[in-house]
């Protein structure tokens, strides 16, 4: 497995590092910084993450994939610093034998990544800024 | 006791850690957050508050020691 954080992911080195002969299918999920939130306009993410643990629980994710599924190949890069909109922040990349468990276990990575990786981001707009996801 | 502060925690702290001094006497995850939770109310506020000790998450029973590194983990939004 290939598992980063990075100041700019590189969808290059993820889909060189999931060629495998043994692969018929490779999924990329490819997370990027979208223009708009709860009806503002945003101007860029910015990503903070405790290295340590977010590395750490990254690997767990991706050793309960390959428990679950036969997975050949997995990828899981999440950038940290400030990205601007359009750029991307995370990729999520599976190689398996067959196309249902490179979906499957790309979603369950992306899903899961999202509850338990110590990442945050501060979403600013023209006017202010606000940590996403703090207040209820 | 140094805390590791990081998101919406740093900024309502104030600093990127926190120190807790030894006459605190703090033995657990659950009484640290209760004293933070006093001491900077904004940290109530939160949808949710973890505790890691040694980058792992913790519940409110496992005991704190010297020499562990805790952290603070506000709600994440990584992706």
């Amino acid at each position: 497995m290939l598992v980063k954080l990075v100041t700019e992911v590189d969808l290059n080195e993820a889909f060189h590092y999931l060629q495998d002969p043994g692969a018929g299918g490779i999924d990329l999920f490819v997370g990027t910084v979208r223009n708009h939130a709860h009806g503002k306009e945003v101007v860029k993410l910015v990503f903070e993450a405790y290295a340590p643990m977010a590395l750490k629980e990254m690997q767990k994710l991706a050793v309960a994939a390959q428990q679950q599924w036969p997975i050949e190949k997995l990828v899981i890069l999440h950038a940290v610093g400030e990205k601007l909109v359009g750029e991307p922040v995370v990729i999520i990349g599976v190689a398996s034998a067959h196309r249902e468990v490179a979906f499957t276990a790309c979603r369950f990575l992306i899903d899961e990544l999202k509850k338990t990786v110590p990442i945050w981001k501060k979403e600013y707009y023209q006017d202010n800024s606000v940590w996403v996801n703090a207040h209820p | 006791m140094e805390i590791l502060l990081f998101g919406i925690t740093r900024e309502i702290v104030g600093e990127s850690t926190l120190t807790v001094e030894p006459e605190e006497t703090l033995q657990t995850v659950g009484q640290l957050k209760a004293w933070l939770g006093q001491r900077y109310p904004a940290l109530q506020k939160l949808s949710s508050l973890a505790v890691a000790v040694d980058s792992e998450y913790a519940d409110d029973a496992q005991p704190l020691s010297p020499g562990q590194e805790v952290a603070l983990i506000p709600p994440v939004s990584g992706g």
